[in-house]
């Protein structure tokens, strides 16, 4: 059956979840953060720590942005194959939920139109949207605002198959050290291992969607992930940076299949306000 | 260990008290300024004109607040990356800055301008925005409205809990925190 989803409700929706990803810490990262409470011997640390869960508690109890930043708006798209959009074009409506959810919310407009004359477009649009067609009839959107200062500490490199595992480990370890205080540990870490060039950062991006803590479910990977976490929690970077043992509070890796000369990895760094919300369309299609 | 309680202005002799590491509640009068406010100060002390703000012992906060809710003072406003304004920093400690409030490593260069000019760099918990909001209990456009988040604003603060990371004697705090927790993995 097919079935019909209005641009209309793709707008609300949009702009509800650029209010709630904004406002709520999601409980995934509140368990996490918990977590690296009872794990962290630095006492400024826990002190730090203690900051970031008042900080959740007030932005969602008084509906402020949690991180004056609030990102550039990262849409993903989860569109059934059998699903209808009706009523105008998909990304116009995706952009002006984006464009209602920041005025509405009183979210901070960060985006230049141009990255080189740089002039601020006032309502955050366009948003980063990706799209994937996946077998159904509905359309899931996650919405995951993401901050500049995390971003700016991401990197790529296409190994040489040679440096295998341990040249994946150093590079994404370095890339860590290299950012230190500057993406507000304790941070995410995404790793997209293989593909090409731009299929690595994909699943970097969308590696930091994964509820914190949920390992991989492929053996190998979930083994690196554990090895990296604790590489990396020895680094003794520490909550803000002024040092102590929770660095990260995740790494998640995702593969996907490599070119016989190539080992890409991308290694993309989010915030401890790793924001992420989803809904599915038609709504009633969750009942 | 305790917080110390300070106000702005800052004079020598404040800043040569305060040590990495230290833990302050920073009270007074602040201005904010970020990547676009910095490029346009540094094109006026460039071209040897007035800046729009006397920053002669005076502290700059890098942030970009979120818009105020109404009947608010200010939106959420946690620190953005220090390291951005570095290019810019040196010229204004020579000018009389005595501090800046960021997160994020600071270069050789500006840890030296600090050094030379009797300087000091705060850290502020990164993405703790509505808590330090709190802390907010004026806020005033002063220069380049037009620039939205990125104007300078004049902030009145009460007890801004902050952090020394760079005193002028060239600790740095990041450095011996890394120090005393890195561990074998």
């Amino acid at each position: 059956m097919q079935r019909t989803i209005e641009t209309a409700t793709v707008t609300a929706t949009v702009a509800r979840l650029c209010r709630e990803a904004n406002f709520n810490l999601p409980p995934d990262v509140c368990r996490s953060l918990e977590e690296a409470v009872a794990a962290e011997s630095s006492p400024t640390g826990r002190e730090v720590l203690a900051q970031i869960r008042e900080n959740a508690l007030i932005a969602a109890t008084e509906e402020v942005p949690l991180c004056q930043d609030t990102g550039f708006t990262v849409v993903f798209l989860e569109l059934g194959q059998d699903a209808h959009i009706t009523g105008g074009d998909l990304y116009a409506a995706v952009n002006e939920g984006v464009r209602r959810g920041y005025r509405e919310g009183y979210l901070r407009k960060s985006i230049v139109g141009h990255p080189l004359t740089r002039v601020n477009t006032g309502d955050n649009t366009p948003a980063v949207i990706h799209t994937e067609i996946v077998p159904g009839d509905g359309l899931r959107i996650t919405v995951a605002p993401k901050g500049g200062g995390s971003e700016n500490m991401s990197a790529i490199r296409m190994l040489k198959p040679a440096e295998g595992v341990a040249g994946v480990k150093k590079f994404v370890v370095e890339t860590v050290e290299r950012a230190g205080p500057n993406p507000c540990p304790p941070i995410v870490v995404g790793v997209g291992i293989g593909g090409t060039f731009e299929k690595a950062a994909a699943i970097a991006k969308k590696a930091l969607l994964r509820d914190l803590g949920q390992p991989s479910e492929d053996p190998a990977a979930a083994v690196l992930e554990k090895e990296l976490l604790r590489e990396i929690n020895c680094l003794g970077i520490g909550p803000a940076g002024l040092g102590g043992n929770s660095t990260a509070l995740a790494v998640h890796v995702e593969l996907y299949a490599a070119h016989i000369a190539s080992l890409p990895v991308a290694v993309n760094i989010n915030c401890h306000a790793a924001r992420h919300v989803s809904a599915v369309l038609p709504a009633a299609f969750l009942r | 260990m305790g917080e110390r309680r300070i106000t702005t202005p800052f004079d020598d002799v404040l800043v040569e008290s305060l040590t990495s590491g230290d833990r302050v509640l920073l009270s007074g009068t602040i201005y904010t300024g970020r990547d676009a406010a910095h490029k346009r100060l540094a094109e006026l002390v460039a071209a040897g004109q007035p800046l729009p703000v006397d920053l002669s012992g005076q502290v700059i906060y890098y942030v970009g607040p979120t818009p105020a809710k109404p009947g608010r003072v200010i939106g959420s406003a946690g620190p953005t990356t220090s390291g951005r304004m570095d290019a810019y920093a040196p010229a204004l400690f020579a000018l009389g800055l005595k501090g800046t409030i960021g997160k994020g490593l600071r270069s050789p260069e500006v840890v030296e301008a600090m050094r030379k000019h009797r300087a000091v760099y705060f850290g502020a918990v990164g993405g703790a925005a509505a808590l330090i909001a709190r802390c907010i209990k004026q806020a005033r456009v002063t220069a380049y409205p037009e620039l939205g988040p990125e104007a300078i604003y004049e902030l009145q603060v009460a007890d801004f809990p902050l952090t020394v990371i760079n005193d002028c004697r060239g600790g740095d705090q990041y450095a011996a925190g890394r120090r005393a927790y890195a561990c074998a993995p």
